[in-house]
């Protein structure tokens, strides 16, 4: 059954790019039109509503701030996974991965703490359009967080055996794609007041 | 079994796509009989199903339109199809994910088991129609199928989640796993068409999954994203599900004109007329289709300034397509014309596609559409184009690439009967409806003798009439599965390449063992896939494996397979 898990198709490459590296563009394209959709219906309504910037307010600017930069800092030590990946050196990619992984933790674990003062502070999912959008937009961004994470985590492992070194790369690139997502969606929902 | 079940292997994912969808369209077909039946004898039992209620005949026709377009067009166009010719074409051995290839099959039918049960849980099948306008999708109180509505969801997003999984191959594979020697321009169009639709479908699909994520929310958290009353806007679901919806149409049409003119110039013996124009146009249309989508939004109350630019592009878009008819006919034009089974179905798809677009233009026009909005003429336009795509376009690619898939012919004589029955009914069915439309009788009524003007006894007798004809060509479908059956056991055995085709599926063994090929025989590739009837040679084909005499400049070795 090794055949059919490897075929000899994968190992062509005819239009020189590697076959993995297309693969998780094409994903990233798919979920940039995903998020492109969801902000572009955020922005209509943000516009029709001048009320959404006093609703804004009510975020906690300073713990998304610190979020951004932790995401940040994870996507760097992604890259320096990458780079250690390069040399064949599969141990330090690992805990470089997993440094990464802690970042993702640490976003999602601030996130819970912010969420539950909102949510006691009476602004909940229901509340209004904003919190509506507030609440999907950066819940479907925590679940590609927390996506991202597992699948971190299968690749660390092989990693450390210095086994598909090159997921290191594709993996990074999935997680500086988290990252972006974050970085449009902080402005638009915490600072566009 | 579990070798049948969890094989990654493309062809069969190709069988279980395709009986998965037929299966389906079984189901589709039978909800359109039992609600013709309605319509044509209002009120009296329907055999196999017996009364018909108001809602029930909401949720029929709701999911008739749903499991027609995403449980049969896309999982038999462009999956079972695109599982079938990419690798095979390619001179490949599978895709170049085959795990994910196998979940995409996986998430696909799950999201029919869905679907399914939307049909079974209390409250029945959602009924608020195959576009899901809120606020009747949205709330509860008003489509009275609280579970039902939120299944239906669920379910087209789980079909939408397959599909950008088995997109992703589809793409990848047709860059990365072409033959030595195969380059783009030497494709054939099957596998470009169902690329380029690929692309269009993960490009459009995005808003609509964001779209019906907000959609769940208003129905079960009860967040008002389409709710005026918390600041919500039900239009704003209709641009996003047209902005997806409209591009759909040629997501599902692009690969139905792949098979066909694929099918065309083997039967022709001719070179395919324009092979890049014909490229070049099919990537105009799809830029152009996601410009159009207020079309659908006439009498949504939009500007009509705006309406004038849509209509224009609306206009526009039958331009690349009329020109790709012009090809098919100069591909014909004096050529060897062979009218098998396949070629009927090809040229058939061309000739009822017409009706569709010139109807399309009227449409268009957006003065024309605010009388024919939601009327039969848009039901019968729509489904002149979508029954060539859906029905035509599948039966032409399943009798053409039969041989190669069990190794065994069709029977002509019964595939010409099948091909002659289910063409006059389909017509029958569905031209009349043109009149209906024209005489304003609306869409998505269960009864119109609660309508005087429309209960006059000649549009019963049109109405009994296409019934009529459905239930004829629904039957005729039994020679079809008949000559299925028959001919996988009992047909002539078909070799190689049975229809003297160029293309690479056709260099190898029918059917096609595993990998495939054998080791060592993959094939190179030394020219496009229309040299039909070439200057100067013998034969009146010439594969796109042969080397040319003296010279193979043009293959680079092959890579060592691993
Ligand atoms: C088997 C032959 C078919 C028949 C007799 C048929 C008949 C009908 C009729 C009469 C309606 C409208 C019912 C109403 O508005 O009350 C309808 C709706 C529809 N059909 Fe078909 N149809 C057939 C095949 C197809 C195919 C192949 C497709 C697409 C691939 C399709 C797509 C649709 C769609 C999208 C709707 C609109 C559903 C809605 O309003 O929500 N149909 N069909
Ligand atoms: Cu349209």
């Amino acid at each position: 059954m090794s055949a059919a898990v490897r075929p000899m198709a994968n190992l062509r490459s005819a239009s020189g790019i590697p076959t993995g590296r297309l693969g998780v563009w094409w994903v990233i394209a798919s979920e940039i039109v995903i998020f492109g959709g969801l902000l572009a219906s955020y922005i209509m309504h943000r516009l029709g509503h001048p009320e959404f910037g006093d609703y804004a307010a009510h975020t906690n600017t300073w713990l998304g701030g610190f979020n951004t930069f932790v995401l940040l800092t994870s996507s760097l030590s992604a890259v320096l996974a990458h780079h250690e990946a390069q040399r064949k050196n599969g141990q330090k990619a690992f805990v470089y991965l997993w440094y990464t992984i802690g970042g993702g933790a640490t976003f999602i674990v601030v996130k819970a703490f912010e969420w539950t003062a909102e949510i006691q502070a009476g602004y909940t999912i229901t509340a209004n359009a904003f919190w509506g959008f507030y609440y999907t937009a950066a819940g479907l961004h925590a679940l590609h967080v927390i996506a991202g994470m597992v699948c971190l985590a299968f690749v660390s492992f092989d990693a450390r055996k210095n086994e598909e070194l090159h997921r290191v790369e594709l993996i990074g690139n999935y997680w500086h794609f988290v990252d972006i997502v974050w970085i449009f969606l902080f402005p638009l929902l915490y600072i566009a007041k | 079994m579990s070798k049948y079940l969890l094989s990654t292997d493309h062809k069969i994912i190709c069988f279980q796509y395709m009986l998965t969808g037929m299966a389906m369209g079984l189901i589709g077909a039978f909800m359109a009989y039992v609600f013709r039946m309605q319509l044509a004898w209002p009120g009296s039992d329907v055999p196999f199903w017996g009364q018909v209620s108001p809602a029930e005949y909401n949720a029929l026709v709701t999911n008739h339109g749903t499991i027609m377009i995403f449980w049969v067009a896309m999982p038999v166009l462009i999956a079972a199809f695109g599982n079938l010719c990419i690798p095979l074409m390619l001179g490949a051995d599978d895709m170049v994910f085959p795990r994910i290839n196998r979940l995409s099959f996986q998430v696909f039918f799950l999201s029919a088991v869905v679907l399914i049960a939307s049909f079974l849980v209390e409250g029945g099948g959602f009924g608020g129609a195959w576009t899901a306008y809120p606020p009747l999708s949205a709330k509860a109180h008003y489509n009275l199928t609280p579970l039902g509505s939120t299944l239906w969801v669920i379910a087209v997003g789980l079909e939408f989640v397959a599909f950008l999984l088995g997109g992703i191959n589809f793409v990848t594979t047709a860059m990365n796993a072409r033959a030595p020697g195969l380059r783009m321009f030497d494709m054939p169009m099957v596998v470009w068409m169902i690329v380029i639709a690929s692309i269009l479908f993960m490009a459009s699909v995005g808003p609509l999954i964001a779209g019906a994520v907000m959609l769940v929310f208003d129905q079960t958290v009860g967040t008002g994203f389409y709710d005026p009353a918390t600041g919500g806007d039900p239009v704003l679901w209709q641009h996003l599900f047209w902005f997806f919806g409209h591009p759909e149409v040629y997501v599902v049409l692009l690969p139905a004109v792949g098979i066909s003119l694929d099918i065309i110039p083997t039967f022709s013996r001719k070179k395919l007329f324009g092979y890049k124009t014909i490229l070049y146009t099919a990537i105009a249309t799809g830029v152009l289709s996601f410009f159009v989508w207020a079309h659908h939004q006439f009498v949504s109350g939009i500007d009509p300034r705006m309406a004038n630019i849509f209509t224009v592009t609306t206009v526009l878009i039958s331009v690349p397509l009329a020109e790709m008819t012009f090809a098919v006919i100069a591909s014909l034009y004096g050529g060897k014309i062979q009218l098998t089974t396949p070629m009927l179905w090809a040229l058939s798809f061309w000739a009822e596609f017409i009706i569709g677009g010139i109807t399309g233009i009227f449409l268009g026009a957006s003065g024309a559409d605010i009388y024919f909005h939601d009327n039969y003429f848009v039901l019968a336009h729509f489904h002149y184009t979508f029954y060539p795509i859906a029905i035509i376009g599948t039966f032409a690619g399943f009798t053409y690439w039969f041989p190669k898939m069990f190794g065994r012919m069709m029977n002509e004589a019964l595939g010409k009967i099948h091909f002659w029955v289910s063409i006059t009914c389909y017509n029958a069915i569905f031209f009349p409806l043109f009149f209906l439309g024209l005489a304003g009788q609306h869409r998505r009524i269960y009864s119109y003798e609660h309508f005087p003007e429309l209960a006059l006894p000649e549009y019963q007798a049109i109405r009994e009439f296409a019934t009529t004809a459905l239930i004829i060509m629904l039957l005729a479908q039994g020679v079809f599965f008949f000559n299925w059956v028959w001919s996988m056991f009992k047909g002539k055995p078909a070799g190689k390449n049975p229809w003297k085709a160029n293309t690479l599926e056709w260099t190898t063994e029918s059917p096609p063992g595993h990998g495939n090929w054998r080791h060592g025989e993959f094939p190179n590739c030394y020219r496009g896939p229309y040299e039909y009837s070439p200057e100067g040679r013998e034969d009146d084909y010439w594969p796109q494996n042969e080397p040319p005499e003296g010279h193979e400049e043009r293959v680079k070795p092959a890579a060592a397979p691993a």
